[in-house]
């Protein structure tokens, strides 16, 4: 469901462009679960927003359910994110003036979904994460582990196919990241895609596909060691 | 996204930041109130010409001496002619037959004293007509006797103010007032009225015409007012008029008709275009609230970068992002315009109720224009922050750089 295909991405850092992705090609099946690991600055996290399509490659193609992304206008790139996509982040980023369920609900609202067909989905994707006692709590009264629970229950009230999450565990405790992480592996065990990126080895090492990059690179990929993982550089 | 969810949206952003909306309500509020409000005096002027205009019935013509001339320049309220107009002009034009009075008049100022006490006043030398054609009426006594259109009488009519600081609440009918050199037995007190067309009809003496003749040495009248017969034709009298001055003066046309229509017009006129002129210039502050939302947006834009990161990853592309923030600007202004209507609404319903002399009122076109200008000066300024709102990169945004 994901091909990206010779994809080169740099940033202009200063005076010097830093290359963040070098001709990275990754092919992706419906229902994966990857973890992708590796230095700061390796490139997994422009890799990550780069399968979101929250930035564009300079060159190399990547398609999406064999939709051709890269030459999309930004309006229809916008509604793929907004069907396909769910984002998980860090530092959560909901919003603090609204309500659990509507922080929720804000990715149907932007889609344009009626106020009460999205109560009902939002409500049962909040117990599908164990918070339907939260509804009406805002942000500032949850922990840490409940928000990033609230934030995966918005990040998949679309029905996605894929989920990306960017250090899911990373401002948690144990325990927390412990739940998180098992809330993700059940919606990866019920057929979403599931990509994780993260510092943390013990996290990564879950995953049944593991990537590792360097320097922009894909060095290795647990599950292809016939494909090369980027095409030869030398 | 629909209308409701984005009004919702953005209402939630309002309660969270309550002091900002409250300023910027206030701002707009502000402007649409000055903008209102002052065209309300502009307008309110032009109502309480037009009622003083009304005030004298519709059907005066005024002749002035001297001629109009028609190289530009001020109108000629005080014409200058080398040939006076007299009262035996006034006496030939009353006997057009669609005039129905003529008033002939010659102003002054005097001195007029009772005693020790006395008074430098203006007095209008004229006939019983002067009662008709400017709907003066008496509280006491009588008005100038029908003998008083040919003789120099010594009698004269006060107003109500000059008799009260005259004989105070005593008896001034039948008693002798010195105005000038000459002593004159009071006749009548008129009603009192306020002013009329800048004339302080209180603080004023009627005396005979003949009597004025004399007492300021001169025929010329200052002027002669002539109220027409109901149906009578405009035009047509005026040039029955022009045309019997023209057999009088030896073929010199050389006086100036003003109809009430006329000035009435002129006077609309130039208050129209005052109150427009108010009106742009109290809708400079609507652009000032403009730029202080312009101002806030912008911070705002840049204190919610996060968020906006987060919608575009949530799925809304620019135009989305670019109409939520010009979305939250109408909003605003239309809320600050709304409470600035009805505020002026209620300030003119009450100073109509406390102050009816002077009759403000909004012109139709006030409000409209006054919610159009926060409209547009709202929407104008917001572009730029909401085009930068749009133009943010999600992946920075989201990292709150950018």
């Amino acid at each position: 469901m994901i091909e990206l295909c010779d994809v080169n991405k740099t940033y202009q850092v200063g005076e010097s462009p830093l290359r963040a992705l070098r001709d990275v090609s990754l092919s992706v099946q419906k229902g994966e679960y990857l973890s992708v690991m590796g230095p700061s600055g390796s490139g997994k996290s422009t890799l990550l927003n780069m399968l979101g399509l929250l930035d564009r490659p300079d060159s190399g193609s990547y398609l999406l359910n064999g939709e051709k992304t890269e030459t999309l206008p930004e309006e229809q790139r916008a509604k793929l994110r907004g069907e396909h996509i769910g984002f998980i982040f860090q530092s959560f980023h909901l919003i603090n003036r609204l309500t659990t369920l509507e922080n929720i609900e804000l990715p149907m609202m932007l889609a344009g979904v009626a106020l009460k067909a999205r109560r009902k989905v939002a409500m049962a994707v909040l117990s599908q994460v164990g918070l339907a006692d939260w509804a009406q709590h805002r942000p500032n009264q949850l922990s840490g582990g409940q928000l990033q629970r609230v934030a995966i229950a918005r990040a998949i009230v679309m029905k996605p196919r894929i989920l990306l999450a960017d250090e899911p565990t990373g401002n948690l405790d144990q325990a927390s990241g412990q739940e998180v992480i098992e809330v993700l592996e059940n919606l990866n065990r019920e057929g979403i895609t599931l990509m994780i990126v993260t510092h943390d080895h013990n996290l990564g090492r879950r995953a049944k596909r593991q990537i590792r990059m360097v320097d922009g690179m894909i060095e290795t990929d647990s599950s292809t060691e016939h494909a090369p993982a980027r095409s030869d550089t030398l | 996204m629909h209308l409701p969810d984005q009004i919702r949206f953005n209402w939630q952003i309002f309660i969270r930041h309550r002091v900002r909306t409250g300023l910027l309500l206030l701002a707009v509020g502000l402007g649409v109130v000055s903008v209102i409000l002052l065209t309300s005096l502009g307008e309110g002027a032009r109502r309480y010409v037009d009622r003083e205009f009304s005030a004298l019935g519709n059907q005066l013509l005024i002749v002035l001496p001297g001629r109009k001339e028609t190289t530009g320049g001020s109108p000629p309220i005080y014409g200058t002619a080398p040939r006076d107009l007299t009262l035996e002009d006034a006496q030939a034009l009353s006997r057009i037959p669609s005039i129905k009075a003529v008033a002939p008049i010659i102003a002054g100022t005097v001195s007029v004293s009772v005693g020790s006490l006395s008074r430098e006043v203006i007095v209008l030398g004229s006939t019983p007509e002067i009662f008709q054609v400017r709907q003066l009426e008496v509280a006491q006594g009588k008005i100038l006797p029908d003998r008083t259109r040919t003789d120099a009488m010594a009698v004269c009519v006060l107003g109500s103010k000059l008799k009260q600081e005259l004989f105070g609440h005593g008896r001034a009918i039948g008693e002798w007032v010195r105005a000038g050199d000459r002593r004159m037995r009071v006749i009548g007190v008129l009603v009192e009225r306020g002013e009329s067309l800048g004339l302080d009809l209180r603080d004023m003496i009627i005396v005979p015409v003949r009597t004025a003749e004399q007492m300021f040495n001169t025929p010329g009248l200052f002027r002669v007012l002539i109220e027409l017969a109901g149906n009578a034709d405009f035009s047509r009298t005026e040039a029955k008029i022009m045309e019997i001055i023209r057999e009088r003066h030896e073929g010199d046309e050389d006086v100036t008709i003003i109809s009430q229509d006329s000035m009435l017009a002129a006077f609309d006129n130039i208050l129209t275009t005052l109150t427009l002129a108010i009106a742009a210039i109290a809708a400079i502050s609507l652009v000032v609230a403009g730029i202080l939302i312009m101002n806030l947006s912008l911070i705002s834009v840049s204190q919610r970068k996060r968020e906006i990161g987060l919608l575009k990853a949530l799925g809304a592309s620019s135009s989305q992002v670019r109409q939520l923030f010009l979305g939250e600007s109408l909003m605003l202004v239309s809320m600050g315009s709304l409470a600035g209507v009805i505020f002026s609404w209620a300030v003119v319903m009450v100073v109509a109720r406390l102050w009816p002399v002077f009759p403000l009122a909004a012109p139709w076109w006030s409000i409209p224009a006054a919610v159009g200008t926060a409209l547009i000066s709202g929407l104008v300024f917001s572009l730029l922050p909401a085009r930068r709102a749009a133009a943010l990169d999600p992946v920075l945004a989201l990292r709150g750089e950018a």
